[in-house]
Formats: structure tokens, sequence, C-alpha cells
């Protein structure tokens, strides 16, 4: 049974706890052992997903188990449609018109495009960090006391600033300057303001989407290695266009490539593979994934 | 391979293989000759331009300064009212009631003109948008002869006299329902807060909500009370003019002014990044929250440029205050938007278009000069400072 404390329920109005027993989770049916996870583990059981801008299917048949507490990379050419599918896990997907997502899609559990979910309450538990490091116009203070005040908190804000920015690495560098604007920080400095930002709603899940590709690589090693410190608390899902930095800090790989319809021209995303790492990395299922990580494709 | 070198040119010299010299690089005489023509016509066009506007100042300031030097200054100061052909120039009777017009006029096209612009940029779909864009400009392109008849036979007779003889319901009613807004939130925020506080302070709040309700029912009987008793001669609170007041040449230029200020905040709300947008969204606030917390104050520069640019608009507007204004061509002080009065463009409006053109004292042909030189300084400052507000949100994305 998926753990769902009765204080979740509350919180989580409308959400649709799935009756009986969730499958034994299994990433891999070849049965290698240390590929499968107990599925109280389990956060979010993929199966099936498409994603359609209009009429057009931009990704399709995406099937995957995600892990609590690891980090999931997905890696992929241009255009497979990665983000997109990352942006489904939040219901970010919703701010463009368009957008409609079929097949399924539980978190812990629960359908997240049922339609009495509140995609607000969704976003509050699973937080988003962008590709641009994409600071308010406000004070350090302020930006990361945002997501907590947006959700009603008024009390204790101050520990709940000191901590964020303690996990995300930068308390450090700004605890002088929590009131000054936040737009004068460095470029890695705004993208850990980002990550303490949305740290601060303490949500379950972190999607990050290219987090680093505006970094320089001294920021980016900061970053990969702050991801490395807190995925004891968070299950991370990380977007990434670098794939030494999946091979470095993801336990769980899935690669996505793109087909071409021949007579419309249009590109729709799939998931070609989707292992541990170290499997994917060294001994890949699938030619295609093995061309890509060796670089004869992409 | 065939050796290019050979080739015969078209124009009779080898570029390859004839000697090079400073005339060969040269190029045509005639082309140099022609780039500087089009640029001398150019030149000319920006010119003129600059001279034609740079000969209004000065005649403006040549013929201001004649009145200045030439004025008793006491007769433009403290007088009881602007009366150019009896030589009274009381500046302060233009300049409150170009105040007055401008104030109510930003009163209707701020809260407007921002609400269509956020409703534009933040709620509206494409669709919706493409069809309410144009209609907003239609709107812009009004003529204000137009809106001048509108709020003259309209808005006069309709709006203005009507809130004017019912003053006291009229200020009942906008405190009555502030006062119930304001016991709402309170006892929302209360609910809100938690239900598990202790019984003395329960009670402590029951009491005072029903403390709070009772005045409001108060209130309302002797809002009531108070319009429904004396004789008509006392409803009629604010002493309206009949046929043109400030408050409706006002209401009139805030209609003309509303598409200026929707299309300029609604640039400055569409050069907030998107990014912010989602950023705020992924952090789980509610569409309204990310309009008001993040959206609003990104933009607050160009918002605050548009009202300044709206204000300038309604100082400069002259046809619907000349035509609904309420006064000719002179105007005893007032400081109520109820009374008939004359802006600073309406003043001189009314000189201009006099039927014995502009006879009187001396000093009558220069006064309308000074005042336009007082109309050209203020709006100039405006925009000057409008457009550093407007630059302000361009630096900073």
């Amino acid at each position: 049974m998926v753990n769902l404390k009765p204080s979740d329920k509350s919180i989580l109005k409308g959400m649709r706890v799935s009756p009986g027993e969730a499958p034994e989770a299994s990433v891999s049916s070849e049965g290698d052992d240390h590929d499968e996870f107990p599925a109280e583990d389990l956060v979010f059981d993929v199966s099936a997903l498409s994603v359609f801008y209009g009429q057009f299917r931009a990704v399709r048949d995406v099937n995957m188990l995600i892990k609590r507490n690891e980090i999931t990379a997905l890696i992929g050419p241009s255009g497979c449609g990665k983000s997109t599918v990352l942006r489904s896990f939040n219901r970010m997907n919703d701010l463009i018109p368009t957008a409609r997502v079929e097949g399924n899609l539980l978190y812990r559990g629960v359908d997240l495009y049922d339609e009495r979910v509140d995609p607000v309450e969704v976003r509050r538990r699973i937080g988003m960090v962008f590709q641009k490091p994409n600071p308010f116009p406000k004070s350090v203070y302020d930006n990361v006391a945002y997501g907590p005040r947006v959700a009603g908190r008024k009390r204790g804000l101050d520990d709940v600033v000191e901590n964020s920015l303690r996990k995300a690495a930068l308390w450090d560098e700004v605890k002088d300057r929590l009131r000054e604007s936040a737009i004068g920080l460095s470029g890695g400095q705004q993208q850990r303001l980002s990550i303490a930002r949305a740290i601060a709603v303490d949500p379950e899940v972190l999607l990050m989407d290219e987090p680093c590709s505006a970094l320089d690589p001294i920021a980016t090693s900061r970053i990969e290695e702050l991801m490395e410190e807190i995925k004891d608390e968070y299950t991370i899902l990380i977007v990434t266009h670098n794939m030494q930095q999946a091979a470095r800090v993801s336990d769980r790989t899935a690669f996505f490539s793109v087909e071409v319809d021949e007579s419309s021209d249009r590109r729709t995303g799939l998931l070609i593979e989707y292992a541990t790492t170290d499997k994917l990395f060294s001994n890949p299922d699938d030619e295609r994934t093995e061309n890509y990580i060796t670089g004869r494709f992409g | 391979m065939a050796d290019i070198s050979t080739w015969p040119d078209p124009i009779g010299v080898n570029l390859r293989s004839d000697p090079l010299s400073v005339e060969a690089l040269a190029g045509p005489r005639r082309r140099a000759w022609k780039e500087a023509a089009i640029r001398g016509v150019f030149l000319c066009a920006a010119f003129i331009s600059i001279v034609i506007s740079v000969l209004i100042v000065f005649s403006l300031i040549r013929e201001a300064w004649i009145f200045m030097t030439g004025v008793e200054w006491a007769k433009t100061w403290g007088q009881n009212g602007w009366f150019p052909r009896n030589g009274l120039y009381d500046m302060p009777t233009l300049l409150v009631s170009s105040l007055i017009v401008t104030v109510v006029a930003m009163l209707v096209a701020g809260p407007l003109g921002l609400g269509s612009a956020i409703y534009l940029s933040e709620y509206a779909s494409r669709r919706t948008r493409s069809f309410l864009k144009p209609v907003l400009e239609v709107l812009a392109g009004v003529p204000s002869v137009v809106l001048g008849f509108f709020a003259l036979f309209f808005i006069s007779p309709q709006v203005i006299e009507r809130i004017g003889r019912n003053g006291w319901l009229v200020i009942g009613a906008v405190v009555i329902v502030g006062y119930l807004a304001f016991v709402v939130t309170w006892a929302r925020k209360l609910v809100q807060r938690e239900a598990g506080a202790d019984m003395a302070t329960q009670i402590k709040r029951v009491l005072i909500l029903t403390a709070l309700v009772a005045t409001a029912l108060v209130l309302i009987w002797w809002v009531n009370d108070v319009a429904g008793s004396g004789d008509p001669e006392s409803q009629d609170f604010f002493s309206v003019k009949r046929s043109g007041q400030l408050a409706a040449a006002a209401v009139g230029v805030g209609i003309l002014t509303i598409p200026l200020v929707a299309s300029v905040s609604e640039d400055a709300l569409a050069a907030v990044p998107k990014e912010l947008r989602n950023a705020s969204a992924g952090l789980g606030a509610r569409k309204m929250t990310t309009t008001v917390q993040v959206v609003l104050p990104a933009a607050v520069s160009g918002i605050v440029a548009a009202f300044i640019i709206g204000i300038s608009r309604a100082l400069g507007e002259t046809m619907v205050v000349f035509m609904a204004g309420g006064a000719a061509d002179a105007a005893l002080f007032t400081s109520s938007p109820f009374d008939g009065g004359l802006t600073m463009t309406a003043g001189m409006a009314s000189l201009a278009t006099g039927t014995d053109n502009v006879v009187g004292e001396g000093l009558t042909f220069q006064s309308l000069y000074f005042v336009g030189l007082v109309l050209f300084i203020l709006t100039l400052t405006l925009n000057v400072l409008a457009g550093r507000f407007v630059n302000r949100v361009r630096e900073k994305y």
C-alpha cells in the first residue's frame, strides 16, 4: 500500500487515493535485482503518458517508475520532449492553453490529472527549478519567503529563509544582504536562490529543468554538490543536456529520443530506455541509447 | 580546370590580373553623390521639424514674455476669477480647474485602464485579446468633439447632476459599502485564522462582530434618514451647476484617456518575463497572487509612466473640457467639481474662438500665450518624467 498519512489526505484536497494495493514496482522487466525497489519508495508511477500541444503529439508512451530520494535524470537530444515530460509532473503544462495530457501519472498513488486535483496544490508539493535563474525583483529574503507566504504562512519565516538558504549553500554568501535585491546576485547565486526558493515551500519532489545550462563550470559543480547533499530529503528529477552531468549526479537515467513523421515533418519524442545510470551508461539495452551516449547521434 | 584570370570581363577590366589602383577601388562618383543627396534630404526633413518646433516654443515664449513683463502680477493671483477681457488673470482659477479635471479623469482612467491592461495581458485568451485590443484602439480614435457632446448631453445631466443632487446618499452608500467590506474581511480572517481559540476570545470576537454589524445598521438608518429629510433645496448637496460641470468634462476626458493608460500599462506588463510568472506558478501561487505580487511590482515603473502619460494627456485635453466644462470664456474661481469652470486649455480655446477675436484689455491676447507656456512646461516635465520611468523598466529586463 502506498504510504499516505491521514494528515496528507486532508492537505491533498480532492486527490484520489487509488484503491487496492499498488503494483509491485519494478523498473526493469529483465529482473536485475538492484533495479527493483519496494512499493513504499515509489513516488511517481507513469504509464502510457502522452503530451499534446493542440492536435500535435509532442511526446508519446512514457512509462517510468520514480524512486524516493533518488536523482532521476532525463536526457536526450533537443526536441525529444524531456522538458515537456518534466513539466507534466507538476502540471506546469497547464499554463500552456493548448497542452493536454493522456495516460496515467500517479503521484504516491494519486492521479495528478484527476479532475478534482488543483494544480496549485500539486505545485506546492512538487517544486520546480527552471533553466534560467529567475529571481523576482524583490529582496533575497522576500524571494525565499515568497512560497511560504503564498501558502499562507506568516510566522517563523526567518527560520524558513535561513534553513532554505543554508540547504541551498547560499546562506554564508547572502546572510548580510538579505534585504538587498536578488537581481544583484551572480548567475550561480541566483540559481541557488531559485533552489532555496523552491525548497522553502518544503516540497517532496524537486523538478529541475536544465538548472545548470546558464551557469559556468564552477557554479555548475556547486549545484551538483548541492543536489547530492539534499537528495536524502527530496526526490529529484533533472532534465539535462549534459550527459556527463547525468552520469555524475543521477541514480537512474531515462533516455528520450525523437521520431520524425516523414509525411508531416512532425517530431514526436519518446522514451527509449530507462534504467539505473550505471547500466544505461555502461551497458545500454537499446542501440539508439548506445549511439547517443557514445556521441554518434544527437 | 579553366584559368579564370584569362576570362574576358564584361566591363573590359580584368579584376584579377590588372594592376590595382586607388581609382579602381574608388567606385563610381555618381553613387557617392547620390548617397550624399539622399542623406541631405532626410537631414532636411529632420532639421525642418526641429526648426518648426523650436520656432513654436520661441513664439510662445516671446508673447508670454510680453505678458509677464507687462502684467500687474497682483492680478494673476488671488483674484476672484479668470476674466481675461477685463484684465483679471487669476491663474489659480485655471490651475485648480485643471487639477480637478485631471484628478477626476485619472480616477476614471486609472482603474479602468490598468484593469483592462491586466485583463488583456494576464487573463485574456489569445482570441479574446485579438478582439479586445482593436476595440480599445477604436476608443482611442474617438474624436474628442464626440466625447465632448457625450459629456455635455449624457454624463452631465444623467450622472453628475444626479450625484450632485443626492450627495448624502452617494457618500453614505460609499461609506456603508466600504464599512461592510471591512467587517466581512475581518470576520473572514478570524474564521480562517483558527477555530480552536479558547472560549473567552471566541465570545469576545462574537461580541465585537455583533457591535460592528449593529453600527452598520445604524449607519444605514442614518443615511436613509438624512437623505429623506429636509426640503428639496437642501438635497442639492453639492450645489451642482446645470448643463456642464468640471466633473462631467473630467469623466469624458477620463474615458478618452483609458486607452492610453491601458496600452502603456499593457506594454509594461508584457515586458515582464514569462519566466517570473512560471517561477511564481511553480511555487504554488495562484494567478491572482502572481499578478499582484510578482507581475505588478516588476512592471511598476511602466505603470507609473502610464499614469503620468495619462495625466499629461488629461491636462492637455481641450475640446471635452471646453464643451462640457460649464463655462464660456471667463470663470469664477471654484474648487468644486460640480461647478462649471475653465481649465487652462479651455481658457485658451475660448479666448481664441471669441466672436470678436481676441479683443479686450491690452494684454488679453498675450495672456493666452502665458497660459500656453505654463501648460507646455507642465506637460513637458510630465513627459520627461514618464520617459525616465519607461526606460527604467527596459533597463531591468
